[in-house]
């Protein structure tokens, strides 16, 4: 495979911590040895992603509501020192029959656009919607082509497949050479593709089980819990699944299961899947039990991050440093993230509070950060000096 | 008119208890809106129905209706519900 090659960054690392009650700030020293914990910001807020557009190093984003309040997006243009609320949060088009209108419960996913689109951001929602911003955040429109698809109460159950939390929008995608060229991922409904700004969509589950449906084999319907496309190799495709592990190579267009090459006692069930910035053949998953009635936390109570560095072909247990019993992890779909130094640091957040790093690539771990509430989502920004 | 302010929503009106005028509850919360932008869509959804967790009161009357009469010299509070953890 031929990449593009990009030097490692050499900034300070800063983990945008989204949780349950609030977002807080875990900045490193040069050698990522020594963190401090900056926060709470929004504090009660639900904050289900905050995000830095690296395009331009200072703009952030959060999604937020209160368990009692609407759904809001709060912005900074200035990394953090002066927060506004965005004038025209994500919202669906008032309906001419009220009863019959949509409403967007909570925005819980973010993701900017590429250089070629600055001040581009989407946004996934709960029911599963994508919004668009061309303002850097501030007023959001509704992507028609989607939200408003013929065949999108199909895809999506009605918006109503019972996901704990609600039908969910997530893994928003763009294509580096292309910005028309968009992936979302839906839990429940699949993940489907665009090539024409978000205008019209298709399904783009050849390959992928869906073991809950009556046909495991169907067009949509199925699980994806995080989908990553690489900006140095955008025609490869990574997924952690309901079903498993897969990737994806263009123009083929099937899934394949790389997951069943995981040691059989941990499976290759989980939420999060994370991506080498420099290697397209480097991944990390965080393995969950799957089994029964689906724990959903650490098989055996032992945690581990896995890497594989042939493109799935074989995986590496990491784990030194993390307990070796009774530690009964779950790390949800947007809780883990890397950064761009050499080695990779690679963090994790837990929904028990707990923030954990490593800076050789996954092979030993230190916990950051404890006490946290309900960690929903990790993102490793980069400031350079 | 007075009008109430629940302390989730105080981050917006940094009081809790403003003055504003309208001749019916939704024209009151576009003002409220206009001086506090933001504050209306946290309390009324896009299909202008009001949030689960919240509660308009006129004179101590629950109001569901936007589109309900206010006059000079009533009393509006606006409630929020707390619920889980």
């Amino acid at each position: 495979m031929t990449t593009e090659t990009v030097p490692a960054r050499t900034g300070e690392v800063v983990l945008l911590v989204g949780t349950r009650k609030g977002v807080f700030l875990l900045h490193a020293n040069r050698a990522r040895a020594r963190w401090s914990l900056d926060g709470p910001h929004f504090l009660g807020h639900i904050a289900h992603h905050v995000v830095l557009d690296p395009r331009d190093g200072r703009t952030l984003l959060v999604a937020a509501k209160t368990g009692h309040l609407g759904p809001t997006v709060f912005r900074s243009t200035d990394l953090g020192k002066i927060w506004r609320e965005a004038s025209r949060p994500p919202a669906f088009p008032k309906a001419k029959d009220a009863a019959g209108g949509r409403v967007v419960d909570h925005v819980f996913w973010l993701t900017p656009s590429v250089a070629a689109e600055p001040d581009v951001w989407y946004a996934g929602t709960s029911p599963p919607a994508l919004f668009r911003s061309e303002d850097a955040g501030d007023g959001w429109r509704p992507v028609s082509g989607w939200n408003d698809h013929p065949n999108w109460a199909l895809w999506t159950e009605g918006g109503k497949d019972g996901t704990p939390g609600g039908s969910l929008l997530h893994s928003i995608n763009v294509d580096p050479r292309d910005p028309r060229h968009l992936y979302i991922g839906l839990s429940g409904g699949g993940v489907f593709e665009s090539t024409d700004g978000g205008g019209d969509w298709r399904p783009l589950n050849r390959g992928c089980e869906a073991t809950f449906k009556p046909d495991p084999a169907p067009e949509f319907g199925h699980d994806p819990h995080c989908v990553r496309l690489h900006p140095l190799a955008p025609d490869v495709l990574w997924q952690q699944n309901h079903c498993g592990i897969y990737r994806m190579e263009r123009p083929q267009g099937i899934w394949e299961r790389v997951g069943e090459r995981m040691p059989r006692e941990v499976g290759d069930i989980g939420f999060p899947i994370e991506l080498h910035p420099r290697d397209p053949d480097t991944a990390w998953v965080f393995p969950m039990d799957g089994t029964d009635v689906w724990p959903r936390t650490s098989p055996d109570g032992r945690p581990a991050v896995f890497v594989t560095r042939d493109a799935g072909r074989s995986w590496h247990r990491g784990d030194a440093g993390l307990p070796d019993e009774h530690a009964w992890l779950t790390v949800l779909r947007q809780a883990m993230t890397v950064d761009a130094h050499d080695p990779v640091g690679v963090y994790f957040g837990t929904t028990g509070g707990e923030v954990w790093a490593s800076t050789d690539e996954g092979e030993s771990w230190t916990c950051i950060a404890r006490h946290l509430p309900h960690v929903f989502s990790l993102e490793a920004a980069e400031l350079e000096p | 008119m007075r009008v109430s302010i629940p302390t989730p929503l105080r981050s917006y009106t940094q009081a809790s208890e403003v003055e504003a005028t309208g001749a019916t509850v939704g024209e009151l919360l576009t003002e409220l809106d206009r001086r506090y932008p933001g504050i209306r869509f946290r309390m009324i959804d896009e299909q202008d129905a009001v949030r689960p967790h919240v509660r308009i009161f006129v004179n101590r009357e629950s109001v569901a209706r936007l589109e309900r009469a206010l006059a000079p010299g009533d009393e509006v509070q606006i409630l929020q519900a707390l619920s889980g953890g």
